[in-house]
Formats: structure tokens, sequence, C-alpha cells
């Protein structure tokens, strides 16, 4: 067998992401299934960020308002809140519109700014959705303020819910494991749609105006609406991400949206490798896991050590993460797993040194 | 009207002011169909600042610009792109980590139409325009003399090439005019001689050719006609030897004492006022 044929390579990733569930459980247990439900989430709103910030070079410090608006939209539509129990898959593409919505809303102003500026009219942004939906509880309640909206129903298709028991072939998925599979079936989907768009006649407009943006305006491309096509594009997998996340959660408060999680989805892109696919995805995967890794491990770690905690774990963790992304920024300033060109536009190239060879030829001559 | 008017771009009266310096004040400029226009001047004269209003990435204060029988007062870039204007910076703007062949690519963006949907499905539609673009752009980059790799980034090629490639990307948007801000400037002498081809070769295909340039000698064996700029005016106009030895022309190079008239007058050297 042949395992460097892509159909192989390919085959053989789908049967361990299939199966890594319960590898995972079996290995770890169950809490640890529930954190690569997360991770995948994250995955996909990095995914989400990554057409903003990757491909179109525009840096949005507010990208966890588009999650906001999926999530609440779900909360609000599926949940005793306003009694209304809208089946998911009205209220899943009901939410990514809303944030494909506000994406454009966000965009729409923001078109002229650019670098700082636009990070921190972004910024803003995000912090204003959440503000929202902390105080949209007076004079007429609907988001139930701080205290957030719980009981929210769970994924569900007709009869079947994703968070009840269920037996297949025998074997028993409990709600974790269902979730995984729904989770990894979007991301596929998003990391999908990335990628061909990438190689696309748009995703050539997006990263002509990351690169310059003048010249690809002289150049006959639109900047206006291919940047707004970059925020809605990525607005509604944030938004579908939040959706999934409400029903997953069950239970939705303005906390989550805070701008620490926007800035620990841009980390993910950039730790990942700004403009790739599969690094974006390892900076998803890195950035959900050691964070609990630390959590779980740093308190057992520390007692068996010095017989006390020295340190919260909690706040070590904060503490690695700084040092973490300090040590990647310095050693691999692309990301860990950076797109070619990404890679090839911080190395030296030879072909610089023999073109300064020639010219030293030419002036010689 | 449709009639053919041998008149690709009319500006008249031309203004453009920055705060209190007139960048360009009554600047007309008449450029026909299928000639090479050059259009020189001292620096600070005001050429730049003419491209970047006939392209859009300025708007004109004052005036009427005219092309191709439309008016394009105050448009976006992309639309004067779409019109048929294309051009090339003095200080090259390339797309720097995209290939050579990408930069040319995206020049394409604009006549071609595939969106979304196009590059979810590849469908056939989408798979057949995306071949085209690539084989076009191969086909320019042959054409403007590149004959790297075609996936060296755009700034790991040489000074003259990334000239050659920004007249590349230009043309990949089918230009009827292509407007060149200096591009034999650090070009050595073998460089300039094959660009002067090039530009022969453009013109030959049916573009008219909008040139600004230092390089005297480029010019005089070059452009059909040639206006100057000093201080934001045009101060004549005519074929290349008239304008050479015009009075006003001489003034504004060497920078005499003797006042700087307005006039010159030749035949067909034309004052603007
Ligand atoms: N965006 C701007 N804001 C303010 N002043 C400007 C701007 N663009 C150009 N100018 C000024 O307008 C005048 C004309 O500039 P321009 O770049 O058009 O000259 P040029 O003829 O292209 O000169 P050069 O030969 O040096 O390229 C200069 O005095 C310049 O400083
Ligand atoms: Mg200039």
């Amino acid at each position: 067998m042949k395992l460097h044929r892509p159909a192989n390579r390919h085959l053989l990733l789908a049967l361990a992401l299939l199966v890594l569930p319960f590898v995972i459980d079996a290995l770890f247990g169950h809490g640890w299934v529930r954190i690569a439900d997360f991770a995948l989430l994250y995955i996909m709103l990095a995914l989400g960020l990554n057409i903003v910030v990757g491909y179109a070079g525009l840096l949005d410090l507010g990208y966890i308002a588009f999650f906001a608006v999926g999530a609440y939209t779900y909360a609000l539509l599926g949940s005793p809140q306003f009694g209304l129990h809208w089946p998911m898959y009205v209220v899943l593409p009901l939410g990514a519109l809303f944030a494909c919505f506000f994406g454009v809303l966000l965009g729409a102003p923001t078109l002229r700014l650019r670098g700082d500026y636009l990070a921190i009219v972004t910024l803003g942004f995000g912090e204003i959705i959440r503000i929202f939906m902390n105080n949209l509880n007076a004079p007429v309640n609907i988001t139930n303020g701080p205290q957030g909206i719980s009981s929210i129903d769970p994924l569900h298709v007709g009869t079947f819910s994703f968070a009840g028991q269920h037996e297949l072939f025998g074997i028993g998925f409990s709600s974790v494991h269902q979730h995984y599979y729904l989770f990894l079936a979007f991301t596929l989907l998003v990391a999908f749609v990335s990628l061909r768009l990438q190689h696309s006649r748009i995703g050539r407009a997006w990263m002509a105006i990351r690169e310059d943006e003048v010249a690809a305006n002289a150049m006959g491309i639109n900047t206006r609406n291919i940047k707004l096509l970059a925020f809605a594009m990525g607005a509604t997998f944030g938004g579908i991400s939040g959706g999934l996340f409400a029903g997953f959660q069950g239970f939705v408060s303005p906390e989550s949206f805070s701008l620490m999680e926007s800035i620990m989805v841009l980390c993910m892109v950039v730790l990942g490798g700004m403009g790739n696919i599969t690094g974006v995805v390892l900076g998803g995967v890195l950035l959900v896991v050691l964070p609990e890794v630390f959590r779980h491990g740093a308190g057992p770690l520390q007692q068996a050590l010095f017989g006390k905690i020295v340190v919260d774990p909690e706040s070590l963790r904060m503490l690695m993460f700084g040092l973490a992304l300090i040590l990647v920024m310095l050693w691999r300033p692309a990301g860990l797993w950076p797109s070619t060109q990404r890679r090839r536009e911080l190395m030296p190239d030879e072909s610089v040194a023999q073109q300064e060879q020639d010219t030293v030829y030419d002036s010689a001559k | 009207m449709t009639q053919p008017n041998d008149m690709l771009l009319n500006l008249a009266g031309v203004c453009k002011h920055f705060g209190g310096l007139a960048a360009l004040s009554g600047v007309s400029l008449h450029i026909k169909r299928g000639e090479i226009y050059g259009l020189i001047g001292p620096n600070g004269a005001g050429k730049t600042t003419l491209f970047n209003v006939i392209t859009g990435l300025y708007q004109l204060d004052e005036g009427t610009f005219n092309f191709d029988g439309s008016d394009y007062a105050c448009c976006k870039p992309h639309v004067l792109a779409q019109a048929g204007i294309a051009r090339t910076f003095q200080n090259i703007r390339l797309f720097a980590n995209m290939s050579a062949l990408e930069n040319v690519m995206v020049g394409r963006h604009l006549r071609t139409r595939s969106g979304i949907w196009g590059a979810l499905t590849r469908n056939r539609a989408a798979r057949v325009e995306e071949q085209a673009i690539e084989e076009r752009a191969h086909e320019l980059l042959r054409y403007v003399g590149i004959h790297r790799p075609s996936n060296t980034l755009a700034k790991n090629l040489s000074y003259g090439e990334q000239r050659r490639l920004e007249i590349a990307r230009a043309l990949a948007t089918e230009p009827k005019l292509l407007a060149l801000d200096e591009p034999a400037a650090g070009m050595n002498a073998t460089e300039t001689e094959s660009l002067k081809e090039l530009m022969k070769k453009i013109r030959a295909s049916g573009i008219t050719v909008l040139l600004i340039e230092h390089d005297v000698k480029l010019i005089m064996g070059l452009c059909d006609r040639v206006a100057v700029l000093d201080y934001g005016k045009k101060i004549a106009e005519g074929v290349p030897e008239q304008v050479r030895n015009d009075a006003a022309v001489i003034a504004a190079y060497l920078g005499t004492d003797s006042p700087r008239p307005h006039a010159g007058e030749g035949q067909g050297v034309r004052v603007s006022e």
C-alpha cells in the first residue's frame, strides 16, 4: 500500500478523524472528547477569521461578535426565552445570515480604514455587540442580560437529538461523540470552502488587496465589494460556529464573547500560519488543547514536585500561553505551518543572492 | 455617439489642488488613438498627479475628462480600468508576495467573471475561464520578456523585470490606453533599449501609450508627440523636435533667469493657460 498516494493519504486521514473521539475517550476520558468538540468550533472560527485576516489582510479584532450573533440567534429562536423552538435547520442558517449581515454592517463603514485603525474600529464593534447582549434586558427583556439564556434546545434534526444517547452497530454514541461528528462535518465544509476560494479568482483578488490595495483597485478590482465579501464570508462562518456553540452548550451569556476570545481566535490564525488552512487548523487545535493540558496537569504536577500549589494553574496557563506566542513569533514568524507563500516571504531566497551577483557582474562589464 | 473619433483621451482645463498647492492648473491634453504620447517635465511638475487623475486615484477639482467618448470625471480607479485605462506606478507597486504569474492573473480580474459559486463548484465555466486566465498570463509574461519560472515571487525579480511585470499586469486588463510612469527609471542602457522595443510592439498591437519619462533620448526616439508640464501647467506640446527647441521648455529645465514665458509659440506648439 502506497501511503504517499494522495488518495490513500486522504482515506487514512478520514479514518483517523472518524475513530479519533473513541481513541480520545479510551485514552484520556470523556471530558477530552468534549474538548475536541470545542476545538472544532474554534477551528471553524479560525478558518473564518483567516479569510478576513489571512487572505484579505484586514485585521479584525472584533471577530467574536459574529460568533455571538450566531449563538444568540440560535439561543433566542430555540429556547424557552420567547417560547420559540424552531428547528436547527432553520435557526442555524438564520444565524449565519444574521452574522453575514453584521459582517457587511461592520465592513461598510470601515472600508476606508487600514491596519491599526481598522483594528481599533473592529475591536470597538466587538465590544458593542457584547455590551448590547449584556444590556438588552431592559426596558424589554430580549437577551436576559448578564444572566444569559439557558435551557437552549439541543442540536437536533427531526426527532434525532445530538444530545441524546444513540446506538449504531452495537456501538454506543454519547452526546459528545455525536456533536464531534456534526462539528467535524461543518468544519470540513468550512475548510473546503476556504480552500476552494483561496485558489480562485476571488481569492486572488483578496490577496492582491492584502498586498497592495491601491494597485489592486487600479487593476480593476472593485476593492469595496471584494472586501465586503471577505467580511461577509468570515462572519458567516463565525455565525455557523456560534449557532452550533449555543446548541452544544445549552447556555449562552455575554461573558463568552469577550475581547479575549477574539484575540484567542486571532492567535490561532497567526500562530498556526496565516493564510494556510492546515496551519490555521493546527493553531486551533493547539490553542484549545494546550491550555486544557495545563489546566489539568499543572496542579498535580506542582503537588508532586513541591508538595503544594505554588502558582495558580489558571494564571500559569496565561503565562505559558504568552510565552509560547513569543517563542513562536521569534522562531517561526510566519507561524508553525505557514503557507508556502508566507514561507517564501520570510525566508531568504537563493535567487536574490544570485540576482545580486548578476547586478555586480553587470556593472563590472 | 458611436461615430469613430480619432481622439482617445481629452482633458480640458484640469485642475488639482493639494491645500494651497496647485499640482495641476488648467491642463489640457488630447491624445490620439494609436500614438505614443510623451509627458515630460521637471521633478514635481505634476506628471504623476495627472496620471493619478486619469486613473481615478485622485478626483479632479475642475475641468473635464473625456475618455473614448464618455465622461469619466470623478470615477473610481476600477471604473477607469474597466473603461480601458491601465497604468504602471513610478515606485513599483506589484503584489510583492505573489508570484509573477499571479500578478498578471490579477490583471485579468476585471475581464473575467466567475464568482463564489464558480470557485466552490469548479464547474466547467469556471475551470475553462481559470485556464484561459493562466494561459493568457503566461503569454503576457513571455510578451514582456520575463523568462523566469512563473512562480518566482514578484519581489524576487530584478528591477527591470519588475517594471516589465507591471506592464504585463497592466496589459492583462486589456487597456485602450496604457499609462507608463517612468518605466525606464533605474534601467541600464540595454534594458532601456529592450523596453523601447516593447513599447513599439505594444503600440503596434493597437494600444495607445502615454509615457512619463525623464530619459530625453528615449522620449525623442519613441514619442509621436510630447507635452511638457512645469509647475502644474502645460508649457509646450508638439512633436519631439519642436519641443526640444522650445524656449519655455529650455527655461523650465535649465532654470534661466529670463522670465518664464508662456510663449514659445511655434506652429504645433500649443500653450495652455
Ligand atoms: N497626495 C498629495 N498630497 C499633497 N501634495 C501632493 C500629493 N501628490 C502630489 N503632490 C504634490 O504635487 C506636486 C506634483 O507632484 P507629482 O508627483 O505629480 O510630480 P511629478 O511630475 O510626477 O514629479 P517626479 O518627476 O518627481 O515624479 C508635488 O509638489 C507634490 O509634492
Ligand atoms: Mg512622478
